[in-house]
């Protein structure tokens, strides 16, 4: 009696929390496509080298969330800068954590891009169909040091002013191109004021709106494309493998399409 | 009215909308521009909007449809029915919808990004600084002078030169002449600085651009922190990575006072002092090569496009 008295509470706790889940589901089909995000298929032989994508899109997201806080106390001007990082790092309760975050984290994202492209290279992962995601995966790494680049500048002190202007005037010496390269991003013909603003709205908005884009797309042909299996797996590309039966897109119906193992 | 069975009841293809829509138009602009546009715009869809109700409302009236070849052949041809696909004015609205799309997306980005571009590039240039009077300038002395290139800005824009009072020019005995040399090193724009002993009080001179600070160096030799590009008093370079001379500053004397004009860039310096012999460029950011085959690969700069 008290074992059925207890299925039942339990049935209507399961009840409580799935009401609100079929409503979402039924209206938006999003737990499915969560769902199809997180439980795909992948290789028996995924290991912990298969995390470091996960690790640096997790350090991108400490950087997103530690960056819109700095900004509640950043003063983009070249009169205020430095005072206000001085402020953010030494009076703000927290303040030093938080910026100490985000400067060390910017190392962390780099590192562990470079760490993730190495897994990538040498795990062949590269390789058919999967160059795409290669190449937007470079794409995402040339921006993210482009992120770093402008980031550097924020501070606005002795280290950050002339490391841009050196930084700046090496774009400057690009040929053809490079002096109104330079022009541009000093926003005139010298380093000023304009060069701490427009660094700041490339450094929060448009270099974080273009990864964020290029992430999706990264992340979305992962999806599609399946995670490959480690080069000493005795499922691994090249060997002979059990047919796959592909009704439509093969990406999408056996996510790991080489080396879906078929019972 | 005749009867129309299954086939959909719409009114025949009509020009008088299009009027209507350029009057409602011409109202919205002229609400904005002046009454007298208004006015006109409200008269034209008054006339166009009458026209087109008319024809939409010509079968109530008992008027007859006017349809293409009606009159010659009442009998609808239907041999052409096959022709007359619907695809055509599928197409036609994809590619107007594309078009119309294209041509607002223009006229909306072409300002935006004439604005991310070009301020950089335009009224880049600065007022001459007012150095004050050349009582601070001793002759046959080198004064490190800072300055703010551009008051406006504030701290932000100050400059510094190598000034150098080099005695009054031979045959004009009244003139003194200058070497004015900017700070700013040609390999990637560190600072340089004068490698020589420093006088420890500096002077405080107040002008309209600003507090300027000019202090007395004895400079051997310029020499950049960064890199380690080292120069000789006139500029040319002694060692390290830059690939042409420090650039100086024209300058002029207005009354008692120097007065410090834009900058240009210096591919070399023969002799010394006011007798110097200065192979003179434009005005080109550091790092890039002004003469010999290195200089074809800045064809333009952008000191050339800017106004």
């Amino acid at each position: 009696m008290a074992i059925a008295a207890k299925k039942k509470k339990q049935s209507r706790l399961v009840e409580l929390v799935n009401v609100p889940l079929d409503w979402l589901e039924e209206r938006s089909g999003i737990i499915g496509g969560v769902k199809y995000f997180l439980f795909r298929k992948v290789p028996r032989d995924t290991s912990w080298w298969h995390t470091l994508g996960s690790a640096t899109l997790t350090a991108f997201l400490v950087q997103l969330g530690t960056g819109v806080i700095l900004a509640f106390y950043y003063k983009p001007h070249p009169d205020t800068a430095f005072e206000s990082v001085q402020r953010i790092t030494n009076d703000l309760t927290l303040g030093w954590l938080v910026r100490g975050m985000h400067k060390w984290g910017a190392s962390v994202f780099i590192i562990l891009m470079f760490f993730h492209m190495a897994r990538v290279f040498l795990f062949g992962a590269y390789k058919y169909p999967r160059e795409l995601n290669w190449i937007v995966g470079v794409l995402l790494l040339v921006l993210g040091m482009l992120e770093g680049f402008a980031g550097y500048l924020l501070p606005w002190d002795q280290t950050a002013y002339w490391a841009t202007v050196v930084g700046i005037n090496l774009n400057g010496t690009g040929p053809f191109v490079g002096p109104f390269l330079a022009w541009f991003l000093q926003g005139g013909a010298e380093i000023g004021g304009n060069t701490l603003t427009i660094f700041y709205a490339l450094h929060m908005l448009l270099i974080p709106g273009a990864i964020i884009g290029l992430i999706l797309l990264h992340l979305y042909l992962v999806v599609r494309l399946g995670v490959s299996s480690p080069p000493w797996s005795d499922e691994g590309a090249g060997r002979d493998r059990y047919v796959v039966t592909t009704n439509g897109r093969a990406g999408l119906v056996n996510p790991a399409p080489r080396s879906g193992r078929v019972k | 009215m005749e009867p129309h069975g299954e086939r959909p009841h719409v009114p025949g293809p009509s020009l008088w909308p299009i009027g209507f829509a350029v009057g409602i138009a011409c109202v919205l602009v002229g609400l904005v521009v002046s009454w007298p546009v208004a006015a006109v715009g409200a008269a034209i869809a008054l006339i166009f909007g009458f026209l087109w109700i008319r024809e939409v409302t010509g079968d109530y009236r008992g008027e007859p449809r006017e349809v293409a070849g009606a009159a010659a052949a009442p009998p609808p041809v239907v041999v052409e029915e096959q022709e007359l696909s619907t695809y055509s004015r599928n197409k036609f609205l994809e590619l107007s919808t594309l078009g119309l799309g294209g041509l607002i997306t223009g006229i909306v980005t072409v300002p935006i990004l004439g604005f991310a571009v070009l301020p950089a590039f335009s009224n880049q240039e600065l007022d001459d600084v007012d150095l004050g009077p050349l009582e601070n300038f001793p002759e046959g002395k080198w004064m490190e002078t800072t300055y703010l290139s551009n008051p406006a800005e504030g701290e932000v824009s100050r400059r510094t030169a190598y000034i150098r009072n080099n005695g009054n020019i031979p045959d004009r005995p009244n003139v003194p002449s200058f070497t004015i040399i900017s700070n700013r090193c040609v390999h990637l724009g560190c600072p340089v600085q004068a490698s020589g002993p420093r006088a420890k009080q500096e002077k405080k001179v107040k002008t309209d651009a600003g507090e300027m600070l000019i202090t007395e160096v004895t400079p051997a030799a310029f020499s950049c922190p960064c890199h380690g590009g080292a120069y000789d008093t006139e500029g040319n370079r002694t060692a390290g990575p830059p690939v042409r001379a420090l650039d100086r500053y024209a300058y002029s004397i207005n009354g008692d006072r120097l007065v410090l004009l834009p900058a240009y860039s210096v591919a070399w310096v023969k002799g010394e002092g006011p007798s110097a012999l200065i192979k003179r460029y434009g005005h080109t950011g550091p790092g890039i090569h002004v003469d010999g085959v290195e200089a074809w690969l800045y064809p333009i700069q952008p000191t050339d496009v800017a106004s």
